[in-house]
């Protein structure tokens, strides 16, 4: 029997359009548009000013706290605004706006750097480099990286687990990614092995992707301490909880956290970006971008610049088509939509959806006919209708003892429900209300 | 672009396309292959009853929400149509026209309006107009007109009691099983349908085929039927065994009177029925002991239907009580 985690999940269409469509290099941007909160927790420091000129990889933001990170400039070129911008949030986000000096060399540099094998740093070295250079998670949470690889004493971590699930429909980022630079993730896996003393590493990938899997099993043939593990095909496999479940049968407790069960997981691309940053010195500037969506021209991946506006992508496939009703920075089911293409690429976008009339609609949400629909497909083990009804009578405290908090907004339940109601909205919006009233309270 | 505003809506973006009007029409497609059995077996009066208590159910939701409750109507979702198919399902082929119109009205106004509609019932509607009109109308709710083959009109069907019927007033006067035995169908004809007793309980088969489409198209899971029937099967052969001459093989228990068409339509209505699968099962079993309970001791030969009643009255409390277990709250999740 293949892996996969017991309790829930869905199996939406994938229409992983772009799955064999290699990672083209996107045009150097006019200007990037890089937001300083980019990652989970304080936004950084702005540490540039107007005019002031800047090369690749230079910081121009900076870790303000323990879960933050700095940023560094994408191209080289001049700082021409410090300015709010409506980022993927939604709201209007502190931005620093670089034009991209197109006469300078540097930005015009190959970046398909030779394959370097040897480690040269110390463990310490390599855990101080990642966090200078601005690594998050990029499956999407952006978690700052060297706080999840901030190992303390009493932690028996056992286990490295490397998130090559990609399971949201449409996204083939990840699975590019494992198909062109196995080499590399190989190298970032062994940097992280040595660098935090984890002697297991097991590479989780779904079994849609079957190619990176014989890949990666060809690999590591000889490799000791690394094993791929091809799992069943379930959203959200990629879900870091789910993915430890599936993988090691063990499970995060409530409130808890994957060191609790001995396990650091780390998103495929993350490794690669640690790959980089350590043979090559190169912090995080860009990242690797599905634009997709079954009406366009053109779907592909790209290497994108970060704080490329999204526009520009667009153009790349084919511009948007006329039947466009949604923009979504990210996966469908768990991305944002987005209101335009100004809108900038950050270290957490995996993909860029574009979403057609027909599909964008939302149908009218019905009675609740209690088909426990939305229990049964519930990873977490909740339940989301009732959850959803805590909400809407304003029930917060009944909410908190029925685990509303620890919903991972996978949105399983909305995507099931025969009735179409909007479980998810009801669910989110219960969580933020019960945050805030708790931040009241201390 | 189009002149059509983007859409900032919150994700998931997609859905699967399952709607809650899909579901109800896959119940009434599961329970066409018993009408047509029904029709076979009672002929015109099948029709009739059917006919009656659908379009009276219909009529009645739509009535109710367009004068009294003042809000759009729903007809169309299904729902009052499978009310109205299970109620004439649970009725005799002669049942007065009249009766028929009542329990519809029943079904839909009092287990269903008074609730809040679709979705606040808590009693299986089409169940609580059968029971309203057994303690009602007791005389024309028992007399069964018994299978005629090719049976074309009302008039020459002969009435005469159930198989449960017979073997609860056998016993009732001494009589033994063997005794008993020559007075009913037989296993086979119970499980193909030519016998006597309401509409949509005569054809195992066909009843078990609408069944297993149901579960095929995840309308419903396997749970309830088949946790129910074990029970009443495991039951009633314990019974059986201690004392054969005094007690009915589980097979005709199975096969006879409503406890397939409980099973597979009846306590598996969505909207009545527990929202976990643990729930599920214990309301299974509830139900199937029940059934049996009131098959043996009570007054009535039948007890799905008033086993099915109780239960629902106890779902609330399942739903309750046997939640689905939290992630991660097994405490000794540690590292093994
Ligand atoms: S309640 Fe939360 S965790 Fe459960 S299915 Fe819905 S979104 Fe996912
Ligand atoms: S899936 Fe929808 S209709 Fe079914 S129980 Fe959940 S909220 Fe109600």
């Amino acid at each position: 029997m293949q892996k996969t985690f017991p309790k829930g999940g869905i199996h939406p269409d994938e229409n992983k359009i772009t799955s064999a469509k290699a990672i083209k290099k996107l045009a150097l941007p006019k200007s990037v548009y890089v937001p300083i909160s980019q990652h989970i927790g304080v936004p950084s420091e702005i540490v540039v000013e107007r005019k002031v000129k800047v090369k690749i990889g230079d910081i121009i933001a900076k870790s303000s706290g323990f879960v933050s990170t700095n940023i560094h400039s994408p191209v080289a070129g001049t700082v021409t605004k410090l300015d709010k911008i409506v980022d993927s949030s939604g709201y209007k986000r502190q931005c620093i706006v670089i034009r991209t000096d197109v006469k300078d060399p540097s930005n015009f540099e190959e970046n398909d750097l030779p394959l370097k094998k040897e480690i040269e740093l110390s463990p310490k070295e390599i855990l101080k480099r990642i966090n200078d250079h601005g690594i998050v998670g990029l499956g999407g949470a952006t978690f700052p990286s060297h706080v999840k690889l901030n190992i303390k004493e009493d932690n028996k971590i056992d286990h490295l687990i490397i998130n090559g699930v990609e399971c949201e429909p449409y996204l083939t980022a990840d699975h590019r990614l494992m198909l062109e630079k196995a080499e590399e993730i190989l190298i970032g896996i062994k940097i992280l092995m040595y660098a935090t003393h984890i002697e297991s590493a097991i590479i989780g990938i779904e079994n849609n992707k079957k190619n990176a899997i014989k890949n990666f099993k060809k690999l590591t043939r000889n490799e000791r301490g690394i094993e791929i593990a091809a799992l069943r095909v379930k959203y959200p496999q990629g879900s870091e909880k789910q993915l430890i479940k599936s993988l090691l049968k063990r499970e995060v407790p409530k409130n808890g956290l994957p060191l609790d069960v001995g396990v650091i997981v780390q998103n495929v691309g993350t490794i690669y970006a640690i790959y980089e940053a350590i043979q090559y010195n190169k912090p995080l500037t860009e990242r690797v971008v599905t634009v997709t969506g079954k009406s366009l021209k053109d779907p592909s991946n790209f290497w994108v610049k970060i704080g490329t506006p999204v526009k520009d992508l667009i153009d790349e496939v084919g511009g948007l088509p006329e039947d466009t009703r949604k923009i979504v920075n990210g996966g469908p089911m768990m991305g944002k939509a987005i209101k335009n293409t100004d809108v900038p690429i950050t270290k957490g976008t995996s993909g860029i959806l574009v979403i057609s009339e027909e599909e964008a609609e939302r149908k009218k949400s019905k009675n609740c006919i209690r088909c426990g629909e939305c229990v049964f497909v519930c990873p977490m083990g909740l339940e989301p209708h009732l959850l959803m009804n805590l909400t809407e009578k304003r029930m917060y405290e009944k909410a908190v003892s029925e685990d509303i908090k620890t919903c991972i907004e996978c949105g399983s339940c909305s995507y099931v429900c025969p009735s179409h109601r909007p479980l998810l909205d009801y669910i989110r919006f219960g969580k933020s209300i019960i945050k805030k009233l708790e931040t009241n309270k201390n | 672009m189009s002149n059509q505003p983007i859409i900032i809506s919150a994700s998931p973006h997609v859905h699967s396309d399952r709607t809650s009007k899909k579901l109800m029409y896959d119940v009434v497609i599961a329970l066409i292959p018993a009408f047509l059995v029904s029709l076979y077996v009672f002929g015109i009066g099948a029709l009739i009853v059917t006919s009656v208590a659908v379009i009276s159910c219909l009529l009645f939701e739509f009535l109710i929400q367009k004068y009294l409750l003042k809000t759009t109507t729903t007809i169309s979702d299904g729902s009052a149509l499978i009310t109205g198919i299970l109620l004439a399902f649970n009725l005799p082929s002669n049942l007065p026209v009249w009766m028929i119109i009542v329990g519809s009205l029943v079904a839909i106004a009092v287990a269903k309006f008074s609730f809040g509609g679709l979705g606040f019932n808590v009693f299986n509607p089409a169940l609580v107009g059968r029971v309203f009109l057994l303690i009602s109308f007791p005389v024309q709710m028992t007399m069964w007109p018994t299978a005629v083959e090719n049976n074309t009109t009302i008039a020459d069907a002969v009435t005469g009691a159930t198989p449960l019927g017979i073997i609860k007033e056998g016993l009732m006067y001494g009589e033994t099983m063997t005794e008993i035995g020559s007075k009913i169908p037989s296993s086979i004809d119970l499980f193909l349908g030519i016998t006597g007793g309401s509409l949509g309980e005569m054809s195992a088969i066909a009843l078990i085929l609408g069944g297993l489409f149901l579960i095929i198209r995840k309308v419903i899971t396997w749970h309830i039927p088949v946790t129910m029937l074990v029970t009443i099967a495991v039951m009633t052969a314990i019974f059986w065994l201690l004392n054969p001459e005094k007690n009915a093989n589980p097979l005709i228990h199975l096969l006879s009177g409503g406890a397939i068409l409980g099973a597979f339509f009846m306590a598996t209505d969505l909207v009545t029925s527990p929202m976990t699968k643990k729930g599920m099962v214990i309301f299974a079993i509830s139900i199937g002991i029940l059934t049996v309970v009131i098959r043996k001791f009570g007054a009535y030969p039948e007890g799905v239907s008033f086993a099915i009643l109780i239960m629902n009255a106890f779902v609330p409390l399942i739903n309750k009580f046997f939640k689905p277990r939290r992630f991660g709250s097994r405490i000794k999740s540690k590292i093994v």
